[in-house]
């Protein structure tokens, strides 16, 4: 097994043709270049080699929560498939104190590429402190500065995210993933009478909760950009309608501006308003409307289904899927109205568009030959490529640093159900969520506060 | 004739809807009167089946819609609501609104042979409600529906 300095792994880690980063960590390595440009090489990725020892437990610390906090920030960077732990039990020493020098020959004997070093303490006002560097061990440097974080313990995990976080954006360069959430509907029972919940959990399954709600169906529920507001679908009155839900106190509110059928809902990314699409005698469009004052703005007027709204980052556009041309299509309107343009021009059927929080791309829904597929492509409609391929893939959802995605995967027949995964926008790297339901239309939010 | 209609019911029963729980329910009752909503169910028919991906009805369509105009304004104090579903092979938001597109397509043609605008309302399930679970075309075009349900009313205002 070779060893990769944490820097040549940089050179071969890319997604796209040229990638401009500026972080803390490349200034550390490079005082003279801060901007560091990487060339794009879509060969085979080999995972940096990670070792993370429990955290050395300081002034009363709980060693369970020691050893987790090292197992939760193993979990999280292996999952992103560019990282593997190594095993603790092959470690040859663990370390003792936070502030001894790093015995390198330790770590480099096992082939580490990358070492996390950290302690937690429990402070006399009942809070953790939690501390930890970040080492490259063939350089035998420090990949930008150690952190120190308090909470309280109840808090351990997000500061392991935090953590992750912080590991994943000196390593690679790209934007905070794992201190997020997924909401999602989760499903029990034969799929003829399917009972439909919604749900939370963190990014990685933990912490899985139930939302309160009435037992009517619900479908697809949206993060506000703050974290804190649920939008979703349900079916309360007997027909389909979008209603808010407050998370902290599970507060449902309707919006009575949005009578009739009314359904896809999203928010736009400074959560003044929402994008929907609304049914009246038939006809399906597309409507924006802004929450503070309850203004609903129709946007199409088309006599096809215009529906799965999802707003551009920067609030000016929306793309949407639509079978004015004939079968279901994507395209971009200005939220000012005015012709819609269509982006997607493949054989097969395009659907559920939404939009990257980065900008750059737009996930969809593909239907061709009897496959559905998950798949990217710029907002240009070019450089299309199809991640996935299943009897049923739908629905992506995108993580807050727009890299990677999750969508759920419903297996066929009378047994059939729905399971969400997650995969890397390059198409490596499939991986199913573990949940204790079948589990559907996930969705992200973003880094949370 | 009633009684006709009724034997022959039977005899599909006892031919092959051992596994339809409404059929099977309905065995149990001694009589099913014609004006019964079970009689609208299973001898009218409540169910209009569509083509992939389409809303047009079919002649098969038309047929069973007529017969429900003729029993349908033999009760006019019965409300109706129109239930569009979609099979499992499209995702769920266009689900949704080709669902709407068939309850709508049912609304229109009852509309049009004289049924009353404020009794009926519509409701789409889009691929929420599979009538059948097996993912092939044999379940999928019984999936493919909308259903006439008798005696419920959604508010047009809700």
């Amino acid at each position: 097994m070779v060893r990769q300095s944490v820097l040549k792994f940089l050179k071969i880690f890319s997604f796209t043709s040229i990638l401009f980063i500026n972080s803390s960590f490349v200034a550390a390595q490079k005082n003279d270049a801060p901007k560091l440009d990487m060339t794009v090489n879509r060969g085979v990725i080999k995972p940096l080699s990670l070792a993370v020892p429990s955290f050395i437990k300081e002034s009363g610390a709980n060693s369970i929560i020691s050893r987790e906090l090292a197992k939760v920030i193993s979990n999280n960077l292996d999952s992103t498939g560019l990282f593997k732990s190594i095993p603790q039990s092959a470690y040859v020493s663990m370390p003792l104190s936070f502030n001894t020098p790093v015995q390198f020959s330790d770590w480099s004997i096992i082939n580490a590429d990358v070492l996390v070093m950290g302690s937690v303490g429990l402070k006399p006002d009942g809070r953790l402190e939690v501390k930890f560097r970040l080492w490259d061990v063939s350089q035998q440097k420090e990949i930008g500065k150690g952190k120190q974080y308090f909470t309280n313990s109840e808090s351990w995990r997000r500061i392991s995210h935090k953590i992750s976080d912080t590991i994943y954006t000196r390593v690679t360069g790209e934007g905070a993933y794992f201190d997020s959430r997924v909401v999602f509907v989760s499903e029990t029972g034969p799929k003829d009478n399917r009972t439909k919940r919604l749900a939370i959990m963190d990014q990685d399954g933990a912490n899985f909760r139930l939302l309160k709600h009435p037992p009517s169906l619900v479908i697809a529920p949206r993060f506000s950009p703050t974290t804190n507001k649920i939008i979703f679908t349900g079916y309360e009155t007997g027909k389909p309608r979008v209603y808010l839900m407050d998370l902290s106190s599970e507060e449902i509110t309707s919006l009575p501006e949005l009578k009739g059928m009314s359904f896809a809902p999203r928010f736009s990314a400074d959560g003044s308003q929402i994008v929907l699409s609304m049914t009246e005698n038939g006809n399906t469009d597309i409507f924006i409307n802004t929450l503070s004052t309850g203004v609903k703005r129709r946007l199409t007027t088309n006599n096809a289904i215009d529906t799965a709204p999802s707003f551009s980052p920067d609030g000016k556009s929306i793309v949407f899927e639509s079978d004015r041309g004939g079968g279901q299509q994507l395209y971009i309107i200005s939220t000012q109205g005015g012709d819609a343009k269509r982006i997607s021009f493949g054989k097969g059927r395009y659907a559920t568009p939404v939009w990257s929080p980065r900008g750059d791309l737009i996930a969809f829904t593909k239907i061709k030959e009897g496959k559905f597929h998950i798949g990217v492509m710029r907002v240009d409609g070019t450089k299309e490529r199809l991640l996935t391929t299943s009897f049923l893939d739908e629905g992506p959802a995108w993580a807050p640093n727009g890299r990677v995605l999750m969508f759920f995967r419903e297996t066929p027949g009378s047994a059939g159900a729905p399971s969400i995964y997650s995969i890397d926008i390059s198409g490596r790297n499939l991986r199913k969520i573990k949940t204790s339901s079948f589990a559907s239309d996930p969705n992200w939010s973003p880094i949370l506060n | 004739m009633k009684n006709i209609g009724l034997a022959f019911f039977v005899i599909l029963l006892l031919v092959g809807c051992e596994n339809d729980k409404s059929f099977t329910n309905s065995l149990d009752k001694a009589q099913i009167s014609e004006s019964d909503i079970e009689y609208f169910q299973n001898l009218v028919g409540d169910t209009v089946l569509f083509t992939v991906d389409q809303s047009g009805l079919r002649p098969d369509a038309i047929s069973i819609l007529n017969a429900q105009v003729n029993w349908l304004k033999e009760k006019k104090f019965l409300p109706i609501t129109i239930e569009g579903h979609a099979d499992e092979q499209g995702t769920r938001e266009y689900n949704l609104a080709l669902g709407a597109r068939r309850a709508t397509a049912v609304r229109e043609f009852l509309l049009a042979k004289g049924i009353e605008q404020d009794r009926i309302s519509i409701v789409t399930y889009g691929k929420e409600r599979p009538l059948r679970v097996c993912s092939n075309e044999e379940c999928w075009s019984k999936n493919r529906r909308a259903v006439t349900v008798v005696g419920k009313k959604l508010l047009s205002s809700d």
